[in-house]
């Protein structure tokens, strides 16, 4: 492949917001029908690199070719007539519009001038044949769940004549069907020729279907390597710049005692998606919830958090009965709850960081309880360093900053209520490996001043790390908790996929 | 900081120029007179005509900043007229200063419940605010037409006409009236939490509720708000013509308002809201307004120069007009669906 001509070739690349670089001098070449991944942290300038490459950003420096010829690409969608298509983290599609119109947005097939919708359906649903889906074209797109949105971000990528594809981070939501789902494509499409960028978290995933890797630190170039020939731990090492061991997880001692005092317990709890859950979380305690997507993982989060509506079922706080009807409610009873979907959910991107932190605990006060403005910086800015949140900057918009600082920010806003229990769903997703292993520590640190923690994780080896105990989820219902000790990543795994007809 | 990225920039030079072009034109604009202790001028005649609109459109803020809308404002402006009206035309004694403060006190509790209606339907029934005010906004006038009886209700009362034209020391009472109003929300804003919360609420209502703020009771609030500074401004208005016409009272106020809040920079998207600019954008309307009489346009056409001013300041201001001008034949179309971090880090001013 080397003696090839690369299909796709940035070189020398700058990009400039303001004063800093988030992209320096950087190059970067993709070969026709090989899978090249990106790694680095958050900030690293992967997102930068991605936006130059497919017309959303302008080079301040450098050039791109395509095919040997120097490329401009004043917008995406000039980018995706020369065949290169995006599917971007956060999906970015219509959710009203039905999923033959997203997937063919823009280029609707008409008939006499006007967009025939019968041929539409049928295009359509021929190119989600293509990926091995079963979905109506007809139907909204927002009636599905993400996994199945991100799939029909993928399909609309690939609906055209695609030569480059990038996939940012396209396996966050997909549970492990949909990821090999989505690898089976990936390599029906490489074997066609086409040169795959694949941005992912996940190092498992990276080594299963890369053959190249290019890592930036810091918006420059680290080096590009054969993925065969690349240890994982050099490739963690040459994301983080310095040692891994700095960054090892710190081992939790196990809850040795198995009756500590129980601070929340759950009965019956039966909401939509989670049925008849019983659910004890012990002070100072992890318990990790491991479960498939759709497993009701997040139904039982909210269920417990009064994000959702309780159908049925007791909620007992310290023995006695809490009527969890609202957030707010929990709040005032020590109950905080971090969704899943940071975007949707989570960060108030237009406001500032500074905002974003003091906005639950201000919640809480009340209106008329204003926390002065002095006491307010104190308060992020005593959470900004606990944290590490980077930028420090108290005022800049939360939605300016990484992923990783976003689910910081949002963490802190929890912990400056002083919560009892803590909720997290997914909070470790899309996230990098240094933030990642923050996120983690500092939850043990506070299951080990007192505090109950409740965490969600798609990858088991974190729920089964982190954990102390594990509850695994299977269609709507807790069938197992745990020890994490007593299982391994493979038994949990046998757990968590069991079809429920051969329990036992 | 640049100035002219300022949220503030666009809309004060707006109104500077205009005031500007009208000073040309006619030197007596910018003169102001004191006669018997009172001040007297154009200018003057701007800040009081200009109550009503202010009032309305400081209401419509707070809702729009919580991705609301309020298109009931007019219609709320006619039934407090004629409630007001109506309780001193029934009196006994309608000169008692007693009288109208009743008459008022009632009036803007029945604009408080309007409001409140409002605010019900839209934070605890669901429903989408531009449907849940337009109910109003059709059925208030009837409401308003069934107080008067049909007619225009007519009454001579001199504490009634001093709301509109009397003056409290050397300013305009209708004036004091604004400038009480917008001090009242500028402090409720800073001194209280309500402002960050508002704006929680506008920008995101579930993450807000996750959060824990009372997205319901700010969102109801609102309308309650605008429901009595609209109740407000309708008697106001009332004491200008000294007469209650449920037709005329407050008609397309509405549309107004939402245009001084858009003049002033706040999005109607919700979220950061901005009640300065909001200030600015009624100063911007009343003088155009003044402008159109001065210059002696008929009135047939004077909405199309109106038309035409807005139009251009509106475009002046959009930010992809200016990036636009900036990269002149340079992108084809501007960015699509650019996210938050692709912005240009300026927006954290305020």
């Amino acid at each position: 492949m080397d003696g090839a001509r690369p299909l796709l070739e940035l070189t020398g690349a700058t990009v400039r917001f303001g004063a800093d670089a988030a992209l320096d001098d950087v190059s970067f070449r993709m070969f026709p029908g090989e899978v090249h991944s990106l790694m680095g942290e958050n900030g690293a300038g992967k997102s930068t690199l991605i936006k130059a490459v497919t017309g959303a950003l302008a080079l301040d420096e450098g050039t791109l070719t395509l095919d040997g010829d120097e490329v401009r690409f004043p917008t995406p969608h000039d980018a995706q007539r020369a065949g290169i298509s995006t599917v971007y983290q956060e999906i970015e599609l219509l959710p009203n519009l039905s999923v033959a119109e997203n997937i063919l947005l823009g280029r609707e097939p008409r008939a006499h001038g006007v967009v025939s919708q019968r041929r539409m359906r049928d295009q359509a649903r021929g190119i989600l044949a293509d990926l091995g889906l079963d979905i109506d074209p007809a139907s909204i797109l927002g009636t599905h769940s993400v996994a199945v949105q991100q799939l029909v971000a993928i399909a609309r990528a690939i609906s055209t004549d695609v030569r480059v594809l990038v996939l940012d981070e396209p396996t966050s939501s997909l549970d492990l069907d949909e990821v090999g789902e989505l690898f089976r494509i990936i390599r029906e499409l490489k074997a066609r020729g086409v040169a795959i960028l694949f941005v992912s978290h996940f190092l498992d995933q990276v080594y299963e279907i890369c053959d190249r890797v290019t890592v930036l630190r810091d918006g420059r170039l680290v080096g590009e390597y054969l993925t065969r020939e690349l240890l994982r731990i050099d490739l963690v090492h040459k994301m983080l710049g310095h040692d891994v061991s700095d960054y090892k997880a710190r081992q939790r001692e196990p809850v040795t005692q198995p009756d500590a005092p129980v601070f929340l317990s759950a009965r019956g709890v039966t909401a939509r998606g989670i049925g008849a859950a019983d659910l004890d979380l012990g002070e100072a305690e992890i318990v990790g919830i491991a479960g498939l997507l759709g497993s009701g993982r997040t139904e039982l989060a909210r269920a417990l958090t009064g994000a959702a509506h309780l159908d049925a079922g007791i909620i007992r706080i310290e023995g006695r009965a809490a009527h969890l009807d609202s957030p707010r409610r929990a709040i005032s009873l020590g109950v905080v709850y971090s969704s899943e979907n940071r975007r949707a959910e989570g960060i108030l991107a237009e406001l500032s960081v500074l905002e974003n932190i003091t906005l639950a605990l201000q919640a809480h006060r009340g209106i008329f309880r204003r926390i002065r403005p002095a006491r307010q910086r104190e308060l992020a800015q005593s959470w900004v360093e606990a944290l590490g949140i980077r930028p420090p900057d108290l005022d800049r918009p939360a939605g300016t900053l990484s992923g990783g600082n976003q689910q910081k920010v949002l963490l802190a806003r929890l912990l400056a209520l002083a919560p009892r229990v803590l909720v997290l769903d997914e909070p470790t997703r899309g996230i990098d490996v240094g933030a990642k292993v923050d996120i983690q520590n500092l939850v043990g640190e506070l299951a080990d001043n007192g505090l109950s923690v409740m965490f969600i994780s798609a990858e088991l080896e974190e729920v089964l790390r982190v954990g102390d105990r594990v509850a695994i989820l299977r269609d709507g219902r807790i069938v197992e908790t745990l020890r994490s000790g007593d299982m391994t990543v493979d038994s949990l795994l046998a757990l968590v996929a069991q079809p429920d007809e051969q329990e036992g | 900081m640049r100035i002219w990225r300022h949220r503030l920039f666009w809309p004060s030079a707006a109104l500077v120029v205009l005031v500007a072009v009208n000073a040309i034109a006619r030197p007596q604009f910018l003169r102001i007179t004191l006669q018997d202790g009172e001040l007297y001028g154009a200018l003057i005649d701007i800040l009081r005509n200009s109550a009503p609109l202010m009032l309305v459109a400081l209401g419509m803020t707070i809702v729009i900043a919580t991705r609301g809308i309020d298109l009931s404002v007019g219609a709320v402006m006619a039934v407090s007229g004629a409630v007001a009206l109506t309780i001193i035309d029934g009196s006994g004694d309608p000169g008692a200063t007693g009288t109208v403060l009743v008459a008022v006190v009632v009036a803007l509790l029945v604009s408080l419940v309007l409001g409140a209606w409002n605010g019900f339907l839209v934070s605890a029934l669901g429903i989408q605010p531009i449907v849940a005010t337009l109910v109003l906004m059709l059925a208030g006038r009837g409401v308003a037409l069934l107080i008067t009886g049909g007619f225009i209700t007519t009454v001579n009362s001199a504490p009634l006409a001093y709301i509109a034209s009397g003056y409290l020391t050397v300013l305009p009472f209708a004036f004091i009236i604004s400038v009480v109003v917008i001090t009242a929300l500028g402090l409720v804003e800073r001194r209280t939490a309500l402002g960050v919360l508002t704006e929680a609420v506008g920008i995101n209502p579930e993450a807000s509720r996750l959060a824990g703020v009372r997205s319901r009771g700010i969102i109801w609030g609102a309308y309650m708000v605008s429901g009595v500074l609209a109740g407000l401004a309708g008697i106001i208005y009332a004491s200008n013509i000294k007469a209650a016409d449920a037709n005329a009272a407050g008609f397309l106020i509405e549309l107004y308002a939402i245009l001084a809040v858009v003049l002033g920079g706040t999005s109607l998207a919700g979220g950061k809201f901005s009640i300065a600019g909001t200030v600015i954008g009624v100063l911007i309307i009343q003088t155009l307004d003044s402008t159109i009489l001065f210059l002696g346009v008929p009135s047939a056409q004077s909405p199309v120069f109106f038309a035409f001013v807005v139009v251009a300041v509106v475009i002046a201001q959009s930010p992809r007009t200016r990036n636009a001008l900036r990269a002149l034949g340079g992108a084809r179309r501007p960015r699509a669906a650019a996210s938050v971090q692709d912005r240009p880090k300026v927006e954290v001013a305020s």
